[in-house]
């Protein structure tokens, strides 16, 4: 068998004009990853990335990302349910609110979270008056952010999968005496495990990278609020070589997310 | 030719025990109104043509779809407001819908966990479900692993664990090839006979219904238009479609006497003597095809015809005429040839008036 070949396949090559600009969109995409790579100061690396400030900023990204995945996971997957297979007048504008996150930019997000849970918001108010809880600036704050912009990647995503998952299996299980509740733990859930699986990891990863929303609502305390995301910005005016190899953290976990994920999205057809 | 708003199809008297419904849903322009009783140990076949609403009338039965009218009780009890978890029904579904993530014994603890056993207690049920339907060995089995004759006997264990007080089987022979079709079917026949409670099938196969099923409801757009034995019906269908599944001639005109007139231009000799609304009807293999008027022929009814079309049909020929009346006749391959029979040609047909079978409308 000959080797596939970009120019001669059974339906023909890729004529140019299409060509050119998919290798430039190609190159758009690539070149900046290539070039902190190549700038990268590979000598001075595990200094950089042992250092106090570092492992704080990298242990916070992750506690928290996980933390907002969590939280997403309890209240996002009953949401994504409710959206799939319960029909109630407003669906539709439920949906539409529940993606806006998705294209709100984050700091207006962060501002939004501010008026609602600072200690002045909406709801803030009442959480500081009568439970002295304080929410902005806090690693809580963090979670919150994180978990309010990456949210809404994991419902849609679960929402998705529920979708396409027959219903009908539901039906059965309630023949034979199964509550819509144990239905849904015993039969859907299991069902649509892969999606909820990768619905959380984009939440996940969107959650590592917040920074609008967080910088906002939680603002930029080392050790407290201060995520890897906030501090490769940081660094960036004072320490260039240190934000480079914060970015290379950064870089890493996210190739090791699509590497976790490839089976579902590399593989599709 | 036949109208089935003019028949008159009262279900039989409810007992107090079994299933006494009648299923009124209404859908847009859709409406199912079907009525059904059924005693303890009764298996009834909802036999119709796609989308008349038999499976509608299952879902009905078993709470997943709402009724919109009429009543449904089962051994007394009321259960048409009752969901379907709280029902004591059991569904064997068409393309029997095991969970794919769970074993076949499983699959088959999977009811007697949801009623409150132990774990322990429901796989201790299930695998004597599986032994029972010979599945003894499959236990572990996902159901992907199953051939399609074991899936259906693990839905069918599924559906038996809750030990429902009725049993509802979609389509349960669809999904299989026709050499397991028939294995599955005998076996079939062997565990609803055992099954002490009321059993409704649905099928569109009329082989199926009258194997499996004490009672046939057939079932038109969303009426009923005939119920009986499976021996009557095949006997005396009332419809076409009915006709048509058990290979018969069938029809409606007004008795006078020996005669029945169909149309105003037609008439069929029979040997009944009856007045009124009748059906007549009588097998393709009555049918004799003639190249010339038959002279001196024994048979009472002779039509001048034309053949539309010609088709194998075992080891037969059935060939399909207009003219008169609309008939269908089977020859052998031979009388075939000798008469030279092609679409468009004309041909004379007789049948005798002692193969032909009039009754009531």
């Amino acid at each position: 068998m000959r080797p596939p070949s970009l120019r001669r396949g059974v339906r023909g090559g890729a004529p140019l004009p299409l060509l050119l600009p998919a290798l430039i969109g190609l190159a758009f995409l690539v070149l900046p990853l290539v070039a902190l790579l190549v700038r990268a100061p590979w000598r001075s690396m595990p200094e950089l990335l042992t250092s106090t400030e570092v492992w704080q900023a990298l242990q916070l990204s992750l506690v928290c990302a996980t933390a907002a995945t969590a939280v997403s996971l309890v209240i996002g997957v009953p949401l994504a349910w409710l959206l799939a297979r319960v029909e109630f007048p407003g669906r539709g504008l439920v949906r539409a609110l529940v993606t806006l996150p998705l294209v709100l930019p984050p700091v207006v997000g962060g501002v939004a979270l501010l008026m609602a849970l600072g200690r002045n918001g909406v709801v803030g108010q009442w959480l500081d008056s009568w439970f002295g809880i304080t929410l902005p600036f806090t690693t809580t704050g963090v979670v919150i952010a994180e978990a309010f912009v990456a949210m809404p990647f994991l419902v849609i995503s679960v929402e998705g999968t529920l979708r396409a998952a027959d219903p009908r299996y539901e039906e059965a299980a309630a023949t034979l005496g199964a509550s819509r509740f144990t239905a849904f733990r015993r039969v859907t859930l299991p069902l649509i495990a892969p999606g909820i699986a990768a619905g959380a990891v984009l939440a996940w990863a969107r959650a590592l990278g917040e920074f609008g929303a967080t910088i906002t609502f939680a603002g930029n305390f080392p050790g407290r609020t201060q995520t890897m995301p906030l501090a490769v910005y940081l660094a960036l005016q004072n320490d260039p070589a240190a934000a480079i190899a914060l970015s290379l953290v950064l870089l890493a976990v996210s190739i090791a997310v699509l590497a976790g994920l490839r089976d579902r999205w590399m593989t599709a057809s | 030719m036949t109208d089935p708003e003019t028949t008159t199809l009262a279900a039989p008297e409810p007992a107090g025990e079994g299933l006494d419904a009648r299923l009124v849903v209404e859908r847009g322009s859709f409406r199912l109104d079907v009525e059904l009783t059924a005693a303890p140990g009764d298996v009834v076949a909802l036999l119709g043509p796609n989308g008349a609403g038999k499976t509608t009338a299952l879902r009905a039965l078993a709470g997943l779809v709402p009724l919109t009218g009429g009543h449904l009780r089962l051994d007394g009890v009321e259960m048409d407001r009752m969901p379907p978890d709280a029902r004591p029904v059991g569904v064997v579904f068409q393309d029997y819908l095991l969970f794919p993530h769970l074993s076949a014994l499983d699959n088959v603890a999977f009811g007697p966990r949801c009623h409150g056993a132990t774990k322990a207690e429901a796989r201790a049920q299930a695998a004597a479900w599986l032994e029972r339907l010979g599945l003894a060995e499959h236990g572990s089995a996902k159901p992907r692993r199953l051939s399609g004759g074991q899936a259906q006997r693990v839905a069918l264990a599924r559906a038996l664990a809750t030990r429902p007080r009725l049993l509802l089987l979609d389509e349960p022979l669809a999904a299989l090839d026709a050499r397991t079709r028939l294995d599955v079917r005998a076996q079939l026949r062997h565990h609803l006979a055992e099954f002490e409670a009321v059993a409704v099938l649905v099928t569109h196969d009329p082989l199926d219904a009258m194997v499996l099923a004490d009672h046939l409801v057939v079932i038109e757009d969303g009426r009923v238009v005939q119920r009986g034995t499976p021996a009557d019906i095949a006997r005396r269908p009332r419809t076409d479609y009915i006709a048509h599944l058990v290979g018969l001639n069938l029809y409606r005109g007004e008795a006078e006497g020996h005669t029945v007139r169909i149309d105003r231009k037609s008439t069929i000799a029979t040997t009944e003597d009856l007045t009124g609304p009748v059906f007549v009807a009588f097998p393709p293999n009555a049918v004799t095809l003639h190249q010339d008027r038959p002279s001196g022929s024994s048979a009472r009814n002779l039509w001048h015809c034309e053949v539309t079309g010609m088709e194998t049909h075992g080891d037969q020929i059935r060939v399909a005429l207009t003219g008169e009346l609309p008939l269908a006749a089977d020859l052998t391959t031979v009388a075939a040839a000798e008469l030279g029979l092609r679409p468009g040609a004309r041909v004379w047909a007789a049948v005798k008036a002692a193969q032909t079978h009039a009754y009531p409308a």
